[in-house]
């Protein structure tokens, strides 16, 4: 196989890893610290990515529609937490799926109604649009190059805030021992509202990120959210790292796979990939919590 | 500065408090006596509201805390060194320390704590700063506890336990640090079941049989008095 072709698809791996990684971050903090199966992570991705579309139609300003979208998340998010998702964290996990899947259903219809059924599709910014040629005769989307370095920036501050902050203690703290954060004087209700707000801005800006390479599309959120749950389960759950990590793992598995193998095989490479890992490490890559 | 007034306490459908009444009083270390299983550390729970009661009620300087939330309360300056430690295991010696910190205690007289008056109570942990709480021996987890509750610079420090399962020399380093606390004027509420040493360094003494308080007194009556050990502590 030819050199050039394996180095572009390796980009594009990486930059079907990031978006993953927004996305797991925020869904494996959520399960970890407060074993909340939430399929409706996805919708605040879908969301995030019809916010920004709607923001840059009025406007024409990309900036503004990353500017408005991910608080306008972030706000939704915690609405969601303080109105529903409060109520199922004493449940088990079945009800939380089935409470979180009827969310999927609920904002699917939301978006039907107030943005219609077609597709939108967002212009990439002018600043980042066109090619960068990598190496001579190699070009690139700058775009997705700005994904990747946007990916890799947000794991980075996300690291920071988890390792070396109060929160990020607290975070740690609290997945092992809620009660005993509580007994120390926190707050663990409002703990909760802001990693969820934290995890729901993760998944708007993967959202927005999204809107100009897919189509901003009713049911853009199931897609990922397969993918992503397969990504914290590889990596351990609760752990940053190990998301960061397995979501490179599955970004370049899906994208070689798709390039090397016929369409039927392609789409089992992640889940095959998922298999082996369990079986070697049934706790995941990371396991953050023994 | 706590008042326990006539509460009784229900794990689900069972109830194990009975009307347990005591009282600490500023400056006071006082302990709670009696064998496993008679409510004493579910008296912890729901003083600190993890398990509140359901009848009774519990004040501290007189306002009613009975159903306020945990954290509300530990705001308001009761701290927890719970049973089993429950030290954070993914966080180091540290960050177990500053996590939950906090200054925002009225009427302390003396210092804030910080992590080096900490260290200075307990220099083993200077050594072990960088240490994950799951990497500690028994004594040193104990120590990281009572550290941790100090760190929120309580009025009210609450002791489960303190020195059960711990090797000799490290239980006698850990009295002797509870010790230094009370010199310090801080309110203690301890349980143990060293009672020698109890009835040495704390003031006065609550025996607890089956949910409620069946004997009070100071440690003067305790010595006076050793029937009433061999009845309901066995020794």
């Amino acid at each position: 196989m030819d050199p050039l072709l394996i180095f572009i698809q390796g980009l594009n791996g990486l930059q079907l890893g990031v978006m993953l990684f927004l996305m797991a971050a925020g869904l494996t903090l959520v399960f970890g610290v407060m074993n909340l199966i939430n399929l409706a992570h996805g919708s605040l991705y879908m969301m995030g990515a019809y916010l920004a579309a709607t923001v840059q139609q009025r406007t024409g300003s990309f900036l503004l529609a990353v500017l408005l979208a991910i608080p306008l998340t972030t706000m939704l998010g915690m609405l969601v937490e303080v109105t529903a998702l409060r109520r199922l964290y004493k449940r088990d996990h079945l009800d939380q799926v089935l409470a979180t899947f009827a969310l999927i259903l609920f904002f699917n219809e939301l978006v039907r109604i107030v943005w219609g059924p077609q597709a939108y599709f967002m212009a990439v910014p002018e600043l980042f649009s066109g090619y960068f040629s990598i190496l001579p005769g190699v070009s690139y989307p700058i775009f997705r190059l700005v994904i990747i370095g946007v990916g890799l920036a947000v794991a980075l501050l996300l690291y920071l805030i988890v390792s070396r902050t109060r929160l990020g203690m607290l975070i740690r703290a609290g997945a092992t021992n809620r009660e005993m954060v509580g007994a120390l004087g926190v707050n663990i209700q409002l703990l909760y509202t802001v990693v969820f707000g934290l995890g729901a801005a993760l998944a708007g800006l993967a959202g927005i990120m999204a809107g100009p390479i897919l189509s901003v599309e009713v049911g853009m959120g199931e897609s990922i959210i397969i993918l992503t749950f397969v990504v914290i389960v590889i990596g351990g759950i609760g752990s940053i790292r190990g998301a960061l990590i397995a979501s490179m793992l599955v970004g370049l598995a899906d994208t070689f796979g798709r390039v090397l193998l016929p369409p039927a095989l392609a789409s089992m490479v992640i889940y095959v990939l998922m298999a082996g890992v369990l079986c070697w490490r049934p706790q995941g890559l990371f396991p953050a919590y023994g | 500065m706590l008042e326990v007034r006539e509460i009784q306490t229900f794990y689900g459908g069972s109830q194990i408090l009975f009307g347990m009444n005591f009282a600490v009083h500023a400056g006071e270390m006082v302990s709670l006596l009696g064998r496993n299983g008679m409510g004493k550390t579910t008296t912890v729970r729901s003083i600190m509201g993890l398990t509140p009661a359901r009848a009774g009620a519990v004040y501290l300087d007189g306002i009613d805390i009975t159903r306020a939330p945990p954290f509300r309360i530990a705001q308001s300056g009761v701290s927890l060194a719970p049973e089993d430690r429950q030290v954070f295991p993914t966080l180091t010696v540290r960050e177990n320390l500053v996590a939950t910190a906090a200054r925002n205690h009225h009427g302390a007289a003396h210092d804030a704590w910080t992590i080096d008056r900490v260290m200075e109570l307990f220099p083993i942990l200077r050594h072990r700063q960088n240490h994950l709480g799951s990497q500690l021996s028994g004594g040193e987890q104990q120590m990281v506890a009572i550290g941790r509750a100090l760190m929120t610079n309580p009025r009210l420090l609450i002791l489960d336990e303190a020195t059960e399962g711990l090797a000799p020399l490290v239980r006698r380093e850990i009295w002797r640090c509870l010790n230094c606390l009370k010199e310090s004027g801080l309110s203690i509420l301890i349980i143990d079941k060293s009672v020698e040493v109890l009835m040495r360094i704390a003031d006065r003494h609550y025996i607890v049989e089956k949910g409620r308080v069946v004997w009070s007194g100071g440690s003067h009556e305790l010595a006076a008095h050793p029937e009433v050990l061999r009845e309901y502590l066995g020794v």
